[in-house]
């Protein structure tokens, strides 16, 4: 099996020089898109690899692309999310800190697909090993003549920089990450006009997540076809799965998309710890719906989550054992979302502190019947739709699905006025 | 008043920024490096240095949670307290921090030492639970091992 993304990547995460990254192979396919490719041949062979982005939402990543209008002014932008402060997300991490020319070289050559000469590296502030390592990647780099004026000799030039978030969640939705990087709140933004028309200081911008832009190069050096061919599923490539909680080998790996989640919860994981039991696991981060026993065999995909009402999110699952409290999983999970809600619209500030003081009186033992009923309510009101930006419904979808598969655990505990596993 | 130095940084910063506004964060970054934390009077002070009014600046150093705008320790120590360090028992970690430095979240420990802040997921929920202090992360926290990490330092 290959593992393009991690396959260089030390077991203790010390990172590759850039002579070491270039004897195996790197910048090659840098080398190539820019000397003997142009824009529009990039992005039609990054559309038919079936990039998708591995950010979260899953979108076509070359067509992404492509949104930008032909006509537009040359001064364009790139961005790199490198927020990752998605709760059970850290994946991102593994790529920055174990090699960060990887993403640099996906930089040089997405930057060369979208026509900008300036790219950003938007980095949270608790990655500051990953910071450093970056630094001395980019001065690598510049030293090469791999960034800067005239790379390859082929006249174009990147500048990339670096900044550090000064730390707030909702940094990581596309919109409000533009807004930070211009030194404002980070609100998101209203679409249209999108960004890739108009986005940061203006201009057209593309947002992409680490790993997205981590497969950029090995699908312009070894083509669609062997893109393609690593997935399980019809979306091409690998993907890092990874697991928390109490499983007997919390961890990260890189397998074919479309891995079920039971392999990778039972042989990658090793199982539950001794004594427990699986309940239900998030699949990809804080924001998604639980998925239960009847769901382990499905891809871990785009797609088939999708058609079991989940959604793939990071990939990064966050495993619930037979001993731990759902409501008080669900009960910190909302807590996050309103402490890192911006603020900026109604159902949003308002709904969030609402549904946490109700998960925490059903939680001390102070639940009044027609609680479930009030939740059930919240997670339509904040659902889909009737907020500004994704945040309130990511939000929701745990909740949602937990008054779904966990409802007699809701009702246990306003019925008996206590936590029975406390 | 700044100094010489932080407006030396500050304009280096700059140079990665088209307008001088988009280089707020960074500025009271800056500001907060030198300093521990930002007060009101670096607040005005950076405000003119970037051509926005002191409310502006105020209103971006309010929102973000790396800026502190009072004053903290000589340590920082960052519990997370997100989803899979829950799940693994951060908050027996969270009270075991309490009893010993003395404090409440976001307090400073009377010698001045450490100040506890919780902090959202770190990105190391394979290793939870798990705490920052200041630019070091540690993983797989036990009472035992936290008291010997405060040791280191002073
Ligand atoms: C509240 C919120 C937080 C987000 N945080 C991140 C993040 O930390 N990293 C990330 O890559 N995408 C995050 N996203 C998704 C981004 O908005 C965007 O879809 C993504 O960066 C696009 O990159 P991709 O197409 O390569 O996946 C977040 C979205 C929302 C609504
Ligand atoms: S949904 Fe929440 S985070 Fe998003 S804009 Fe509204 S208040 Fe802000
Ligand atoms: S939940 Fe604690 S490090 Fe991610």
């Amino acid at each position: 099996m290959e593992r393009p993304l991690t396959q260089h990547i030390r077991p203790d995460r010390s990172p590759l020089s850039i002579s070491e990254y270039e004897k195996t192979g790197g910048y090659q396919a840098a080398r190539k898109a820019l000397k003997t490719m142009d824009p529009k041949s990039v992005t039609d062979t990054v559309i038919n690899a079936t990039l998708r982005g591995r950010g979260g939402a899953g979108f076509s990543t070359g067509r992404k692309w492509s949104f930008i209008p032909k006509d537009a002014p040359p001064q364009r932008y790139l961005v790199v999310n490198a927020d990752e402060m998605e709760p059970g997300t850290f994946k991102d991490r593994l790529l920055l800190e174990g090699n960060p020319h990887q993403l640099i070289e996906g930089m040089i050559i997405a930057a060369f697909a979208i026509q900008a000469d300036t790219a950003y590296i938007f980095l949270r502030r608790a990655y500051r090993l990953a910071a450093a390592r970056l630094e001395k990647a980019l001065a690598e780099a510049r030293a090469a003549g791999y960034l800067g004026k005239n790379i390859f000799g082929s006249g174009r030039s990147l500048e990339i920089h670096v900044h550090m978030s000064a730390g707030r969640y909702i940094c990581g939705e596309e919109t409000a990450l533009i807004n930070a990087l211009e030194g404002r709140r980070a609100n998101p933004r209203s679409k249209p006009p999108f960004p890739q028309i108009s986005g940061l200081f203006g201009k057209p911008t593309i947002v992409n997540n680490v790993e997205t832009l981590c497969n950029v190069p090995h699908i312009i050096g070894k083509g669609v076809d062997w893109f393609k061919s690593l997935a399980l599923t019809e979306d091409g490539g690998t993907k890092l799965y990874g697991a928390s909680g109490k499983v007997k080998k919390p961890g990260l790996w890189e397998l074919p998309l479309g891995t079920s989640a039971r392999e990778i919860l039972e042989e990658h994981a090793g199982g539950m710890r001794d004594g427990l039991k699986f309940k239900g696991l998030l699949p990809g981060g804080a924001s998604t719906d639980f998925l239960v026993e009847k769901h382990l065999d499905l891809p871990m995909d785009f797609n088939a989550l999708g058609a079991a009402g989940s959604r793939l999110g990071t990939g990064t699952m966050i495993v619930m054992d037979d001993r731990t409290c759902p409501v008080g999983f669900v009960h910190n999970l909302i807590r996050f979302f309103a402490q890192e809600s911006c603020g900026w619209c109604t159902p949003c500030r308002e709904g969030l502190p609402w549904v946490e003081k109700t998960l925490a009186a059903i939680e001390a033992g102070k639940g009044k019947d027609g609680d479930v009923e009030i939740l059930e309510m919240h997670a339509k009101a904040l659902g889909m739709g009737n907020t500004y930006c994704a945040l309130a419904p990511g939000a929701m979808e745990p909740l949602a699905s937990a008054l779904l598969y966990f409802r007699d655990d809701f009702t246990r505990h306003i019925k008996e006025q206590g936590c029975p596993w406390r | 008043m700044l100094s010489v130095e932080e407006k030396q940084e500050i304009a280096k910063m700059l140079e990665a920024c088209p307008m001088p506004r988009a280089g707020c964060i960074e500025a009271l970054t800056v500001v907060q490096r030198h300093r521990g934390w930002v007060s009101d009077e670096g607040v005005i002070d950076v405000a003119a240095l970037l051509g926005m009014t002191p409310a502006e600046v105020d209103s971006v150093a309010t929102f973000y949670n790396f800026i502190f705008r009072g004053p903290v320790g000589r340590h920082v120590v960052l519990l997370c307290d997100s989803i899979s360090c829950w799940v693994m028992g951060y908050e027996n970690l969270l009270d075991h921090l309490k009893t010993k430095l003395g404090v409440e979240p976001g307090g400073t420990s009377a010698d001045g030492r450490f100040t506890l802040l919780p902090n959202v997921c770190l990105g190391a929920c394979d290793e939870a639970p798990a705490m920052m202090v200041d630019d070091e992360l540690y993983g797989r926290l036990t009472p035992a091992k936290i008291d010997e990490i405060l040791e280191r330092y002073p």
